[in-house]
């Protein structure tokens, strides 16, 4: 599914906090329809892009596009076509599942008929449908996240930005979620995903590595493997780190 | 529109999926009413007084009857011994102690003047001060019809009135007031913690990333707490004029206007605490204690702001509460009208615009 045709573009991302510099000159391209993962330490500066790219800040200079919008004049068409989902947990706990979907589709402006047809479907795919009006705070963590993921691709988005999404969850939901993610994949959504769980990296089918507001690599993780000559994308970070 | 539409009925569950918003809304401007209408009041009402008469004579026995039969002032020891006095005063078995001197009725008739010592408790100067003037002013009108009823007294006949209350009713005074001081709280303090709700919760990132701009996060957060502030104002005004028979002599529609402006002044004051919060219990913190107490204690509610030495006079015109009160007190009991309250009103509209300015501001900057 993957093509050769960017869906997000940055050319001298720069972005400073006076004097602190978090994002030093990035340079990279996103295609249509891959899982692109934004991996490094805490404080590397991945948040500070993810931000930049989902028009929640602005740089301070740079080239950048996402879904065709321009980073500095088009935020608002950027956020029409986008997703995110946020470190934080990021529904309201206090209103039930129902009421949220119905709030997120009134917010990217969902034509009733379609956000009930798609709602019926995914809370199907999640074995929820028993559980429309419970409140979000009653669910575990893991059932939390997985339906914040699908409510952030409920508008059906060209890409969706994931900052940390698994953060806290147990391996096998996290294997879950991540299933979640092949299925929007296969629906034509590009995936933008940070992490600090090196196993999630190899699920993406690129690559790029921060350390210190630069990106020091980027590319499949087996060629990643084969470069640092390690086993797994733990020793390749590691390596990288040193 | 039909996005702010889905924010703001988002807002409206969360209001109502919460007891403890209502209870804040409705709850605490009742409560705040009952308690300033009925334990705060400085009217004298059956203070509990000794009295010692050493003549035991007609005069001295009729003007007793008058203190007691005032209503004011309730009879709870009639102390034989001197030594009782203190103690009386010391266990607060009452109040006041009225003593009347040997012959007291002897005195008045023969010499014209005759002696009556008074002593009251001023551990509560203020209660002390009007206990006092009370029972003055009864022995005096006692003085004057018993004494000299065919008499033409010499000397200046002082008719006082008190105009605008003439019953001195406290309701007069707390019910304007306490409107500026409810509205302040729950509109103040309830947009700043339902926003910093959503910046605590990491919702609020969502809010920024999706389609809705930032006016249209704000306005959804301030539309429901301004319908429902202006629900509890009436509910107070409403109240304050039926329970406590306060009038509003002026025009009711320009009241009702002041209050909407006030409300407005409110919501954007609690915007710019939220810009500067990032937790619900700071935006609760600020709201109260930095907010709450000025508003009652420095806008000329309970205590006159000339009174006040001038640096604290300086502080109680930056805070709004002192120019509501006033327009409240004109339009209510006076029967002002714009002419008499623009300067208030401008103010109002000044303040606000100052207000939105720098959140806009900060907004801005933390969006960078």
């Amino acid at each position: 599914m993957i093509t050769k045709e960017p869906v997000i573009t940055v050319k001298n991302m720069v972005k400073k906090f006076g004097h602190f510099v978090a994002n030093d000159n990035l340079n990279f391209e996103v295609y249509k329809g891959e899982i692109f993962g934004f991996l490094g330490a805490n404080g590397a500066g991945k948040t500070t892009a993810i931000r930049i790219l989902c028009g929640l800040s602005t740089p301070t200079s740079g080239e950048m596009k996402v879904a065709g919008f321009d980073v500095f004049r088009q935020t608002e068409k950027i956020k029409q076509n986008i997703g995110y989902m946020s470190q934080k947990f990021s529904l309201y706990e206090d209103l039930t599942i129902y009421q949220n979907i119905r709030f997120y589709g009134g917010v990217y402006g969902m034509k009733v008929a379609e956000r009930k047809a798609r709602t019926t479907e995914m809370l199907d795919r999640l074995g929820l449908t028993d559980y429309e009006n419970r409140k979000i705070g009653d669910l575990p963590l893991g059932w939390k996240q997985k339906l914040a993921f699908s409510i952030a691709i409920l508008h059906q988005p060209k890409i969706v930005f994931l900052d940390e999404p698994t953060g806290g969850v147990d391996p096998i939901t996290r294997r879950q979620f991540w299933n979640l993610i092949y299925e929007a994949v296969e629906k034509g959504i590009t995936v933008f995903v940070t992490t600090h769980y090196m196993d999630e990296a190899e699920y993406c089918d690129r690559v790029s590595i921060m350390a210190d507001g630069r990106i020091v690599a980027l590319d499949t993780p087996e060629k990643l493997k084969e470069q640092y000559n390690a086993s797994n994308m733990d020793e390749v970070f590691l390596k990288i780190a040193r | 529109m039909k996005r702010f539409l889905a924010f703001l009925r988002k807002e409206f569950f969360h209001i109502f999926r919460d007891p403890r918003t209502l209870i804040i809304l409705f709850g605490i401007p009742i409560a705040q009413l009952m308690l300033f209408g009925y334990v705060m009041t400085n009217e004298v009402r059956n203070v509990k007084i000794a009295i010692v008469d050493h003549s035991q004579d007609d005069f001295s026995k009729r003007l007793t009857n008058r203190l007691l039969s005032s209503g004011f002032f309730q009879l709870s020891a009639i102390p034989t011994a001197e030594a009782d006095y203190e103690n009386l005063f010391r266990s607060g078995t009452i109040k006041e102690l009225v003593i009347f001197g040997p012959d007291f009725g002897r005195h008045l008739i023969n010499e014209g003047r005759a002696d009556i010592q008074v002593i009251a408790d001023a551990s509560e100067p203020n209660a002390a001060q009007l206990i006092v003037n009370y029972t003055t002013a009864i022995t005096n009108s006692f003085v004057k019809n018993e004494l000299m009823k065919d008499q033409v007294l010499p000397g200046i006949n002082i008719k006082v009135r008190m105009l605008f209350n003439e019953n001195m009713r406290d309701a007069y005074n707390f019910i304007p007031g306490l409107i500026a001081v409810i509205l302040m709280l729950i509109s103040a303090m309830m947009t700043a913690i339902t926003i910093a709700r959503e910046k605590e919760s990491g919702t609020m990132e969502i809010l920024l990333a999706s389609p809705l701009r930032p006016i249209q996060i704000i306005l959804g957060k301030v539309v429901p707490y301004m319908l429902l502030s202006i629900v509890s104002a009436l509910v107070v005004l409403a109240l304050g004029m039926i329970v406590f028979k306060v009038p509003v002599i002026g025009s009711f529609a320009l009241l009702l206007a002041e209050i909407l402006l006030y409300i407005f002044l409110a919501l954007s004051l609690g915007i710019l605490i939220s810009t500067f919060v990032d937790s619900q219990l700071t935006a609760m913190a600020i709201s109260g204690f930095v907010l709450m107490l000025p508003s009652i204690l420095l806008s000329g509610f309970i205590f006159p702001i000339k009174n006040m030495p001038i640096p604290l006079q300086v502080i109680a015109n930056l805070m709004p509460p002192r120019w509501f009160i006033e327009i409240n007190r004109s339009v209510m009991l006076k029967g002002g009208g714009l002419a008499e309250i623009w300067p208030n009103t401008l103010i109002l509209l000044g303040l606000s615009i100052l207000f939105i300015f720098i959140s806009v501001k900060k907004f801005k900057i933390r969006l960078q």
